[in-house]
Parts: structure tokens; C-alpha cells; sequence
């Protein structure tokens, strides 16, 4: 069996922002002495006077790209996601949202596969906090191909994009003849008629191994990858409801506020169903290597199918 | 415009912002009015602007960093020909289009939203860099409160202008000593403000907030000052012109009932004649 290859999604937007730099002068990269680490230095390196390093200091850096925006850049900027959409909040909320500027916050090292940092670098709330200021989109690609095509995206799109993408190295399975990005679309990834599994992120590929652990104990599972979390692809899942008995969420985030609830939005109102949510209780981590804290709280592979069977 | 030219119109400035509160019985006359006269020489002297074409690309910016003072701001732009005097009646009103923070996407000449204090100066900052990486020549302004400067992601902002040398940037503090809470130098002292900016790698000079001459000539120091942003700390008194509000802290945040816009329109009435017979 052949090596699955395998791309940290910070890169493909490090990777991306280079393509995009080369094709629009307009593109500006800022970063808060993270370039290393969130792959802004990839930009840095070709586009060394577009690459805006704003130090330690994200809440001013979302305030530069305001500015930078409203005087006909295109500014990406780039922080872990515990700086990018927890310390500088407000910022993002009053400077970027509310006058609906055309900033792109490109935030990386989401979640609990940031590793041996530890909790006070995993963040497990960025998705709750960014679904709640009007105007913003959120993106939370599930591999490199779809993390470049979420950049490209949100390149295209007038107004403020989140992106969400991890440290950790994930495997590509996306690169098909077909693949197609379409912002706010779900994807079904897998056809099944007794439960959907919703996914997000680096999530998404873990749960496709849990519906091949599922169907050999005969349970049809149907996986649907939804990478754009704002505004979220309402008919599919309204769909799965209608087709399937029961909704299985997966997130690499808190089930407070993020994919999970955000799908339960939509079942409560357009077709009540039991909504089970997988993702980070409600509680901190810890250090460790990120693909043993994916397995010790349950979310990967074999974890997410123990959640499932558990809460038929 | 001359300098007796220029008080009279930020007398009638002044006008407009009691008058704008009082329909709108809310909103912060204090610090609207300390910053009265250096709001009127940015938008009728100093500034590169177009009310018929509000959006040019290569204008000076303006972000009001303390974004309370907007009164100021709107009775600027009304008076300038942004929009029609009449809509100064409607502040703070439900379905309207003056805000009681400036809105960039509802009211033509405002060049961004703000509000929450200490982030509208970064912005600024932002757009002074985007001006300098595209070779553009237009320049930009911001006023901060002193109190507001008590915010840390203003010497965020500071930080980052001196680094990058913005000699495009002009950081005007309205430096009235008041804040909602008391005086500045008591709650939680910003002092020395020249020395913290000079510190940060700006030039910095400070004024008499109500002089059009220290005023004009600052701002001429600042277009020659090179490889440096410029800080003028304006020292002014809140609630000038209005007798009552004069260093009044209580003025910060409150709006005059009907006796009280009477006796404050007197104050200024009486003003506007003296500087009649000037």
C-alpha cells in the first residue's frame, strides 16, 4: 500500500498566497512575528515588501489590514488561531466586520493538533467566536487541495473571509479529476441512508475511515465534508434529515458554538432530528503529539466510530 | 482661510454640534467640542478632500479615532457639502443615517467606522503603509483622546508608524486632561504623552488645541518632518466654548435639556458677534 501524501493545510495557504501574489499586485501578507509558523514566509521570501511583519501585536495588525483594505489591497492576515480570532476579537469584530472591509484573516494552528504547546496554543473557540459577528465568512478546509482552493476563494470574495487551518500534516485525498470548491456548498463525500456524518476541517478525512469502520458492522453511513461553516450549505443538510434517521457532527473545536451548533441551527428549525455532536467537550487539553491527543480525545478514526456506535 | 475666518467657522461648528446633541438628547458634547478647531482646520485647510466626490482615491484621510466625538465630525462634513445640513437633526435617530459612532458605509465622507476606542488609529496607520507601498501621495490624519490613549493597542499603533517611519501619518491627541471617570491624571495617567510618543520615533509637537496659529504651523512642521510620523499633542478644554461644559467632566457623556442649549447657543451666539467685531 503506497504512503498516503500528507500537507499541513498552513501550507497550502503559504503556497497559495505565492500563487496569488503572482497573479495580483494588490495582495499584502501581514503576519505577527509567526511568518515561520503560519507559512507567510513562503510570500516573504518572493514578496519581501508585500510581507507586513506588525510583532507581537495582533489587535493592531487586524487594524493595518483595515487600512490597507480600504486604500485597494487585498491583505491576508496571518496568525494562530488563538491570536487571530481570540485576542484580537474585538478588533475583528468592530474594524473588520462591522464595516464589512474586504480583509482576509488567514488563521492557523487551530485546534487541538497544535500538539505539545498545549492548551493555552489550542484553540477550540475560534469558530464559535468568529460565527457570531455579522458579515464574516468562515472556511475550514478538510486538506491541501481544498485549503488552496479556500484561499482562492476567499481571494474572490468581497468582504472578510476566516480561514481556519492546522499545524499538523493531514492527509490529501481531495485531488480527484472532479474535485470542484464552491463557497457555502457541502460536499457528500459518501452516499449512505441510515446516519450523515457532518465533518469540518482535518475531521473530515478521519471520519471517511470511520465510515468504513461502520459499514462492516452494517451501518450506512453518509459523510458530508462541510468546509464552508458561514454561510453553511442549509439544503444538504435539511436533506440528510429527510434521508437519514440520525446527524453525527465532527469537529476538531469546541461542540460549544462551532460546526455542531451551527448545524444544529438549521435542523432545529428546518427539520428537527437528533443532532450528536463529537468534538472538544467543553473542557482543555493538553501537550502531547497531536495525532495521540486526536486519539485520546476520541477524534479520530477509531474514536469517532466508538462515539457513533455509542450514541445510535 | 484666515485665522478669524477659521474661528468663525468653528463657532458655527460648535453650533451645530450643541444643536445636533440636544435633538438627539444623548451623545458626548465635551470632547466635541475641545476638538472643534482642529477637526475645522483639517476638513477647510489642511486636508485634500471633495464633498462631490467623496470617495477620490488620492484624498487625505481622516479616521476619528475617538470615534464619541462624532458630532464634530458630522457638522464638519455637513457644513463642507457632504450631505445636507438637515441631516445633523436627525443624530442617533432610528432609521438614520448619523450614527452615534461614525459609520463609513452609511455616511459620505467618513472614511471609516469607529467607535470602540484605541483601533481606529491603527487603521490609520494601515492606510498611511498602503500609501507608502504603492508610492501614493495622500496623506493621513487621526484624533485620539487622551483618554483613549490609555488603550495598549494605541502604542501597538505607535510602535508600528515609528518602525516603519509613516512621515504620511499625523497622530493629533485632543488632549482635553478629562475623561468619563475623572481627570486623565488621576484615573490612570497617561503623562508624559510628548515623551511616550517621542519614545515611539515620532515628531512631536505641542500646541494650544484653540490656536490656529500653533495649529496651522504644526501641521505645516508636520509635511516637512521626513523619515518620521508626526504626534501633536493638542492641549485643549473640554467642552470649550460652552460656558458650562467648560472642563466639566459631567459633560462628557450628556446632552443639554432645553434651558441648558439655550444658555449654551447664548455662548456661542455671544462668540460669533465678538469675533464679528474683530
Amino acid at each position: 500500500m503506497s504512503e498516503v501524501k500528507k500537507i499541513a493545510t498552513r501550507e497550502s495557504y503559504g503556497n497559495t498566497l505565492v500563487e496569488l501574489g503572482r497573479e495580483h499586485d494588490n495582495v499584502v501578507v501581514l503576519d505577527a512575528d509567526l511568518a515561520a509558523a503560519t507559512k507567510t514566509n513562503i510570500f516573504k521570501k518572493e514578496f519581501p515588501e508585500r510581507h507586513i511583519d506588525c510583532g507581537i501585536a495582533e489587535s493592531n495588525m487586524m487594524g493595518v489590514a483595515a487600512g490597507l483594505s480600504l486604500t485597494g489591497k487585498v491583505p491576508f492576515a496571518s496568525s494562530f488561531a488563538m491570536f487571530a480570532a481570540g485576542r484580537a476579537f474585538e478588533q475583528v469584530r468592530n474594524t473588520i466586520g462591522y464595516p464589512k472591509l474586504n480583509v482576509k484573516i488567514g488563521a492557523t494552528h487551530a485546534g487541538i493538533s497544535v500538539g505539545e504547546d498545549g492548551p493555552t496554543h489550542q484553540c477550540n473557540e475560534d469558530i464559535a467566536l468568529m460565527r457570531t459577528i455579522p458579515n464574516m465568512v468562515i472556511i475550514n478546509p478538510s486538506d491541501d487541495i481544498e485549503a488552496a482552493a479556500a484561499v482562492r476563494a476567499a481571494y474572490e470574495h468581497v468582504g472578510p473571509v476566516y480561514m481556519r487551518f492546522g499545524r499538523l500534516a493531514i492527509p490529501v485525498f481531495n485531488d480527484t479529476p472532479d474535485y470542484r470548491f464552491e463557497l457555502g456548498k457541502g460536499v457528500t463525500l459518501r452516499e449512505g441512508k441510515d446516519i450523515t456524518i457532518i465533518a469540518t476541517g482535518l475531521e473530515v478525512y478521519h471520519t471517511l475511515e470511520a465510515a468504513r469502520l461502520l459499514e462492516a458492522d452494517g451501518i450506512d453511513a453518509r459523510v458530508i465534508n462541510i468546509h464552508t461553516i458561514k454561510p453553511i450549505d442549509k439544503d444538504i443538510i435539511l436533506k440528510a434529515c429527510k434521508e437519514t434517521k440520525k446527524i453525527f457532527t465532527v469537529e476538531e473545536h469546541s461542540i460549544i458554538g462551532g460546526l455542531g451548533s451551527a448545524v444544529c441551527d438549521v435542523v432545529c428549525e428546518g427539520a428537527p432530528t437528533t443532532v450528536y455532536k463529537i468534538g472538544v467537550r467543553d473542557r482543555f487539553c493538553e501537550s502531547g503529539p497531536a495525532i495521540e491527543l486526536l486519539h485520546k480525545y476520541q477524534l479520530d478514526g477509531e474514536g469517532i466510530y466508538a462515539q457513533v456506535k455509542a450514541n445510535m | 482661510m484666515d485665522k478669524l475666518k477659521l474661528e468663525q467657522t468653528a463657532n458655527q461648528l460648535r453650533k451645530h454640534i450643541i444643536t445636533s446633541l440636544h435633538g438627539a438628547k444623548c451623545g458626548h458634547p465635551g470632547g466635541s467640542l475641545s476638538a472643534a478647531d482642529i477637526v475645522t482646520y483639517l476638513y477647510y485647510e489642511e486636508m485634500n478632500i471633495d464633498p462631490a466626490e467623496p470617495d477620490k482615491a488620492d484624498r487625505d484621510r481622516f479616521v476619528l479615532s475617538k470615534g464619541h466625538a462624532a458630532p464634530a465630525l458630522y457638522g464638519a462634513l455637513a457644513m463642507k457639502g457632504f450631505f445636507p445640513l438637515e441631516e445633523l437633526s436627525k443624530l442617533r435617530k432610528t432609521g438614520e443615517m448619523l450614527q452615534g459612532h461614525p459609520d463609513m458605509k452609511k455616511t459620505p465622507g467618513v472614511d471609516m467606522s469607529s467607535g470602540s476606542l484605541g483601533q481606529g488609529v491603527s487603521v490609520a496607520v494601515g492606510m498611511a503603509l498602503s500609501a507608502k507601498l504603492s508610492g501614493e501621495d495622500y496623506r493621513v490624519y487621526t484624533l485620539l483622546g487622551d483618554g483613549e490613549i490609555e488603550e495598549g493597542q494605541v502604542w501597538e499603533a505607535a510602535m508600528f508608524a515609528g518602525h516603519r517611519k509613516l512621515d504620511n501619518l499625523v497622530v493629533i491627541v485632543d488632549n482635553n486632561d478629562l475623561q468619563i471617570d475623572g481627570s486623565v491624571a488621576d484615573v490612570c495617567s497617561p503623562y508624559p504623552i510628548a515623551d511616550k510618543f517621542k519614545a515611539f520615533n515620532f515628531n512631536v509637537i505641542t500646541i494650544d488645541g484653540h490656536d490656529y496659529d500653533a495649529i496651522a504651523a504644526a501641521f505645516h512642521e508636520a509635511r516637512e518632518a521626513k523619515g518620521m510620523p508626526t504626534a501633536i499633542v493638542a492641549r485643549t478644554i473640554k467642552g470649550k466654548g460652552v460656558s458650562y461644559m467648560e472642563n466639566a467632566v459631567e459633560w462628557h457623556g450628556a446632552a443639554p435639556n432645553d434651558e441648558l442649549f439655550a444658555v449654551a447657543m447664548a455662548d456661542l451666539e455671544k462668540e460669533g458677534e465678538a469675533l464679528c467685531q474683530k
